[in-house]
């Protein structure tokens, strides 16, 4: 294990520099957002991911933030275990209708101010799995989303910009009530 | 012989291929039953056509068949009365096509959670009611106590539910519930043309998109007597061998980070992102989505691709057997992984399970091999099998998997031939039924597919591996400690969205 870790120092960082924020993300955030966060969450906030009823993919795609390449804690971005943690709702899939009612409820359970980030082509409508008797459609129809990030899946450079873009609006727009 | 030696049927239904299918009365469902309660056979899949229900199933001499009783009166003679790992599928044919499996052990619903606006949607589809509340099984005992989890649980995991009953620190019963990421994919499959069709089967598991791509081409393939040109057969398992590592990768680092060994999860997470960089940089997509299609592959490498992989191997090469070394030596891992999670290995058999929780119990099964697919009839390759059945047997059947998996890429690169990747199908007007099958990471991925006479699909069947895993982690669980739950999940790695289709 010491020869790896030494390895690990002798070699450099893998982490990458830091995407550019996405210019069609943040205009739709300063539609969305009225008021600045940061005085209450600085610079940080905590994300609990949702699956509503995707394949996996975009899982696997959001599991990847946390590898060395992309870093997301470095940017004050974290998973969290509950709902009752986080300033963020990831959701990804389109919405089942088996889905539906644990989404609600983990909506409900995550205190204000927060924000609804849906994750990858499916949650915007529904994507292919649109019109299924199985489907409630995209995250949209069932909670408030403030941010879509496309893609099937989107890449971890996608997923990357489109949360700076949440924090930078999250911290520079703002929060006061 | 063959395994319609050993079963009366009436005749074989014509354009069935690769593997015969044959209509059965209550003799030849009733003797395929005493089958596979001998342990004669193993059953594949079950699944319903209306009216029909259908059973495949593999015997020892790896040949297929499946079987179609006529479902009179909405009615079939249980499977599961006989052979319980038929219990959950009996239960989704009822939720979905309102087909009753006569002498069933569990009435209760298994897809259907009581939220669907229509009530077997497949089948006579009926205006949706209140069901009755969901009942678990019973427990009695002194000091038992309950734990609901899911289905949201507490990571970046798909959602299931699970109800412990534990005893202290020990679980004396875990009871799956699963169906929330059910989204009707066959319902969807319905009417679709084969190009949807190979989307939506891309789209059943995301992590393994390849392997369902790969079993939904080889299936229609196989309905429309079409074969894909010699290129893109090597390019579809060079594709399906680095989504294996990928995935590999991805599990023996998770299953470490749930003994809180973090090491490892960083290190076969850099290994995993290398894969799914060297994947994008061939096939343009880090999962390889929608490349494989009935006719061929989307997308063709360059001659300079080969140094890519190369590349990737000799990465891996260096850096994975020092990862391998660190798992063996670290014995406060070695403490959380052995002897954790046994699955016995008459269990394995019976359930027919697939991929590394079969082969880490003794079910020495591999499609790739036993199934001969092309091309790796063609190509070298072990299957490791180990008897042990623990969480530690699950990490070194992937360990070895990843070590056959670059001999594989290595063989398909030097014998990769020249020509066209893609000759594209028309199916228009045509008729026809077919097989296909691919090795997932997880284990072999069934498509059955019907087409309707003018080149539309009207039946598409896809059973996930992990239909035949979940039931076995019940077991495996059993006289564990709850800490070692996730552990033991994450070795089995089941697909929910798979599962639940």
């Amino acid at each position: 294990m010491r020869r790896t870790l030494l390895e690990s120092l002798s070699h450099g960082p893998l982490t990458e520099a830091p995407p550019q924020r996405d210019e069609a993300a943040l205009s739709e955030l300063a539609e969305s957002f009225k008021r600045t966060a940061r005085a209450k969450l600085g610079r940080s906030l905590s994300i609990r991911q949702v699956d509503a009823g995707s394949c996996n993919g975009c899982e696997l795609e959001i599991h990847a933030l946390n590898n060395a390449f992309y870093d997301l804690e470095r940017f004050g971005l974290r998973f969290v275990a509950s709902p009752r943690h986080a300033d963020v709702l990831l959701v990804t899939g389109p919405v089942t209708k088996n889905m539906r009612q644990a989404l609600l409820r983990t909506y409900n359970a995550t205190p204000d101010p927060k924000w609804v980030v849906a994750v990858g082509t499916c949650a915007i409508d529904g994507g292919i799995f649109a019109g299924s008797y199985a489907v409630a459609g995209g995250v949209k129809d069932v909670i408030p989303v403030d941010l879509h990030i496309r893609g099937c899946p989107p890449s971890p450079t996608d997923l990357l910009k489109g949360l700076r873009a949440l924090l930078e609006n999250a911290n520079r727009r703002g929060y006061d009530g | 012989m063959a395994l319609l030696d050993s079963i009366p049927y009436v005749e074989l239904v014509e354009g069935s291929r690769p593997w015969p299918r044959a209509r059965v009365s209550d003799e030849g469902w009733g003797r395929a039953i005493d089958l596979l309660a001998d342990g004669r056979l193993t059953l594949l899949g079950l699944w319903a056509d209306m009216p029909d229900v259908h059973m495949a199933l593999l015997d020892q001499h790896d040949d297929v068949a499946v079987l179609s009783f006529h479902a009179e009166d909405g009615k079939y003679p249980s499977v599961a009365a006989r052979h319980p790992p038929a219990g959950r599928l009996e239960r989704a044919i009822r939720d979905l096509f309102g087909l009753e499996a006569e002498g069933a052990p569990d009435a209760r619903p298994w897809l259907e959670l009581g939220f669907w606006d229509v009530r077997q949607p497949l089948g006579p589809r009926q205006p949706a009611q209140e069901p009755p509340p969901y009942e678990f099984l019973p427990v009695e005992g002194d000091g038992l106590h309950q734990i609901p989890v899911g289905p949201v649980h507490a990571g970046i995991i798909e959602p299931g539910h699970f109800r412990f009953t534990a005893n202290g620190e020990h679980i004396v019963r875990l009871e799956q519930r699963l169906g929330y990421v059910h989204k009707g994919i066959e319902s969807l499959m319905a009417g679709a043309a084969l190009e949807r069709g190979a989307k939506l089967a891309g789209r059943t598991s995301g992590d393994s998109t390849v392997a369902y791509a790969y079993a939904f081409a080889q299936a229609a393939e196989a309905a429309l007597q079409r074969s894909p040109p010699p290129r893109a057969v090597y390019l579809r398992a060079l594709m399906a061998e680095l989504e294996r590592l990928a995935n590999h990768f991805g599990d023996i680092g998770a299953i470490c980070n749930d003994a809180s060994f973090a090491l490892m999860h960083a290190q076969c997470g850099i290994l995993r992102e290398r894969t799914l960089r060297a994947a994008a940089a061939l096939f343009g997509h880090r999962l390889m989505m929608d490349v494989i299609v009935p006719g061929g592959v989307t997308r063709d490498i360059a001659a300079d691709d080969a140094a890519t992989i190369h590349a990737l191997i000799a990465e891996v090469r260096k850096v994975f057997p020092e990862l391998v070394e660190l798992y063996d030596s670290t014995a406060s891992l070695q403490d959380r992984t052995v002897t954790t999670g046994i699955v016995r290995t008459d269990y394995a058999r019976q359930f027919g399970a697939g991929g590394y929780v079969g082969r880490a119990s003794g079910r020495d099964f591999d499609a790739r091999r036993d199934l001969g697919y092309a091309p790796y009839r063609d190509l070298a390759f072990d299957v490791p099998v180990l008897e042990a059945g623990d969480v530690n047997a699950r990490v070194w059947i992937r360990i070895r998997e990843v070590e056959q998996s670059l001999f594989l890429i290595e063989q398909i690169l030097e014998r990769l031939p020249d020509g066209q990747t893609l000759t594209p199908i028309d199916a228009d007007g045509r008729s026809g039924e077919g097989i296909g099958f691919a090795e997932a990471f997880r284990g072999d991925v069934l498509v059955w597919l019907r087409l309707d006479g003018n080149g539309r699909i009207a039946r598409c069947h896809l059973r996930d591996a992990s239909w035949f895993q979940w039931p076995l982690l019940e077991v495996a669980i059993e006289n564990n400690i709850v800490a070692d739950f996730p552990l033991c999940n994450k070795s089995f790695n089941c697909s929910y969205s798979g599962h639940d289709l």
